[in-house]
C-alpha cells in the first residue's frame, strides 16, 4: 500500500489504482507472421523483476487514465511516473 | 542413524528436561560438487530432495536455501489441503498429493498433524451454485470424494455460519470434501528435512544463489554466497523468486510475483472444527490447534517482493468474515503477514524441464502450493531423476504456454487467485 502521484490528479491512495503489469510490451506488428514461440513470449512471458521495474497503471477510481511508472518491486518505492506514449527513461 | 520418535523417546527425554534430543539435521558446509542441487529449502524443495534420495537412489544431493528452511511460504500459508480441482490434470496432481498426505506422518516418523477435518466451499450466487455442482460432478468422475450441500446441510455441518437469506451474499449451498483438511506447515518442512538428512542430503542454509553457470545449453553449476557449486542438475523450487533465478539462467517464465496475506486471531476455545472457504466474498477460515482463527486474504494486483500487502485487502476479507460469522465480531487479530506467491496466467503450476539441459523448474503454485507439497516433491524428483516428467505432471510443462494447452484453473479451482 502506497501513495501514487497520478500525472493528471495528483497524489492519491494506491487503492484507487489498478496495476496493469509490465510496460512497453509492444503488440506484434505482423501478427499473422508470428510463430507459436513468439506468441507465447508476447502473451505470457514476463520479466517479473525484483528491483527496478517498468509498469503500467490505471487510475481506475479517478480519472481512468493510463500512465507508466518506474517502481522498485523490492521495496515498493516509486522512482518515476511518466505518461503513456513517452519513451522509457534509460537507467 | 536417526533415533526413532515415539512415546517412549518422549518419556525418556522428559527425564533429561528435553535437553538431549538428537539434532534433526546437520549443518554442513557445501561440497565442491553434487549430482543434483535443489534451490530452495521450503516444503516442496525438501520433499524433492527426500524423494530423489528415497525413490531414485541418488546419493549426492544438496538443498541450498538463502534463509532458513521453511522460512518462506511454507511457514506463511494457511495450511489448507484439498484436491477438489475441476480439470482432470489438476485432480490427478492434487489427489496424488492428498494420498501421500494420508500416510505422511508414519512415513516420515514425524507428526505433521494432518487433520482430515473437511473443507467446505460456499456458493453465494446462482453462478456459484452451477460451478460448484459442475465441479462436484467432475471430482466424482475423477474418484475424488465431493458432495454438494444445501444451505441447511451447510448450517448443520458448520453451525456458526450465518445462513440468513437477508445478508448481502447469502449462502445458497456449498461443497464438502471430507478427506481434505489441514496440516502443521512447519512440521512438514522439518519432517522432510530430517528424512532427507538421514539419507545423506546436505541441507545448506543461509546460502543464496547468485548466478547459474551455463556451458552452452547445459548447466555447469551455481554461484552462491558460499562459493561455486559444481553440478549437472539444478532443480529450482524458489516460489516467489523463481523468475529471479530464471533470469540468472537467461530464461523468462510466465510468472508474476505478488504479495498474499494471512492473519491469525487471539486463541480461543474450539469454535470451528472444519475449514470453510468462500470464493465469491473471499473469506477463508479455520482454527489452529492452538485455538487461533487462521484467515487467508487475497493477493494484491501489482508485482512486489516486499512480503507485505495492502491494508484494504485484509479489510475486505474481514468484512466478509464478519458477515458470515457474526460470532467473531469481537475477536482481536494477533498477527498479520505476507508471502510472495508466483502466479501463472492459467493459475496452474509448472513442473518442467527447460530449454537448458539439466535445469528444471517447479514453480507457479500461486496461492495454493502447500496442499501439493508431498506430490510436488515426488513428481519433481521423478522429472529430475529421469529427465522426463511423470504422467501426472506431464500437463504442467512450460511448453503449454506455447502450444496453448493450458490447465485453466482460474475460477475453476474453487478459489479466487
Amino acid at each position: 500500500m502506497f501513495v501514487i502521484n497520478c500525472p493528471y490528479c495528483g497524489e492519491r491512495d494506491q487503492q484507487e489504482f489498478k496495476a496493469g503489469g509490465e510496460a512497453h510490451i509492444e503488440r506484434p506488428k505482423q501478427p499473422t507472421e508470428l510463430s507459436d514461440d513468439e506468441w507465447a513470449e508476447y502473451l505470457f512471458m514476463r520479466k517479473n523483476i525484483k528491483g527496478i521495474q517498468f509498469e503500467r497503471w490505471n487510475h481506475a477510481h479517478g480519472c481512468r487514465k493510463w500512465f507508466n511508472m518506474v517502481r522498485d518491486t523490492s521495496n515498493d518505492e516509486i522512482k518515476l511516473i511518466y505518461k503513456m506514449g513517452e519513451r522509457p527513461p534509460s537507467e | 542413524m536417526k533415533n526413532n520418535y515415539s512415546v517412549f523417546s518422549l518419556i525418556k527425554n522428559a527425564f533429561s528436561y528435553h535437553e538431549n534430543w538428537q539434532r534433526a539435521w546437520k549443518d554442513p558446509a557445501p561440497k565442491k560438487e553434487y549430482d543434483t542441487v535443489i534451490v530452495g529449502g521450503g516444503g516442496h524443495g525438501l520433499a524433492t530432495a527426500y524423494y530423489l534420495a528415497k525413490k531414485h537412489n541418488m546419493k549426492n544431493i544438496a538443498v541450498v536455501e538463502k534463509g532458513w528452511i521453511g522460512g518462506g511460504n511454507t511457514g506463511r500459508n494457511t495450511t489448507i489441503i484439498r484436491s477438489n480441482y475441476l480439470w482432470d490434470a489438476s485432480a490427478g496432481l492434487y489427489d496424488h498429493a492428498l494420498k501421500i498426505w494420508e500416510g505422511l506422518s508414519q512415513e516420515l516418523n514425524y507428526n505433521v498433524m494432518f487433520s482430515q477435518r473437511g473443507v467446505m466451499n460456499l456458493a453465494h450466487n446462482l453462478q456459484d451454485v452451477r460451478d460448484l455442482k459442475r465441479r462436484t460432478h467432475a471430482n466424482r468422475l475423477n474418484g475424488i470424494d465431493a458432495v454438494y450441500l444445501s444451505t441447511e446441510e451447510v448450517k448443520k455441518f458448520c453451525p456458526i455460519i450465518n445462513t440468513s437469506p437477508d445478508i448481502r451474499y447469502p449462502v445458497l449451498g456449498g461443497t464438502l470434501q471430507r478427506r481434505a483438511g489441514t496440516a502443521r506447515h512447519d512440521a512438514v518442512a522439518w519432517g522432510y528435512a530430517r528424512g532427507a538428512d538421514e539419507m545423506g542430503v546436505d541441507i545448506i542454509q543461509n546460502c543464496e544463489v547468485k548466478g547459474i553457470r551455463r556451458k552452452g545449453d547445459s548447466v555447469e553449476g551455481i554461484e552462491t554466497t558460499k562459493g561455486f557449486i559444481k553440478t549437472k542438475k539444478v532443480g529450482v523450487v524458489a516460489a516467489g523468486h523463481s523468475s529471479v533465478i530464471a533470469n540468472m539462467a537467461g530464461l523468462r517464465l510466465p510468472l508474476e510475483s505478488k504479495p498474499l496475506q494471512a492473519l491469525v486471531s487471539e486463541p480461543v476455545k474450539p469454535i470451528i472444527d472444519t475449514v470453510v472457504m468462500s470464493n465469491a466474498v473471499h473469506a477463508y477460515v479455520s482454527q489452529s490447534d492452538k485455538g487461533e482463527l487462521v484467515i487467508g486474504a487475497g493477493t494484491d494486483d501489482y508485482v512486489s517482493y516486499t512480503q507485505k500487502g495492502s491494508h484494504q485487502i485484509v479489510e475486505g476479507t474481514l468484512n466478509a468474515i464478519l458477515e458470515l460469522y457474526p460470532i467473531f465480531s469481537r475477536m482481536r487479530m494477533l498477527r498479520q503477514w505476507g508471502g510472495i506467491v508466483d502466479i501463472c496466467p492459467d493459475a496452474s503450476p509448472i513442473l518442467s524441464k527447460t530449454s537448458v539441459k539439466g535445469l528444471y523448474f517447479n514453480c507457479g503454485w500461486g496461492t495454493g502450493g502447500f496442499k501439493a507439497t508431498p506430490g510436488s516433491g515426488d513428481l519433481f524428483a521423478h522429472t529430475i531423476a529421469n529427465d522426463e516428467p511423470h504422467k501426472l505432471n506431464a500437463a504442467f510443462n512450460l511448453n503449454r504456454f506455447v502450444s496453448g494447452d493450458l490447465v485453466d484453473e482460474h475460477g475453476a479451482a474453487a478459489v479466487a487467485h
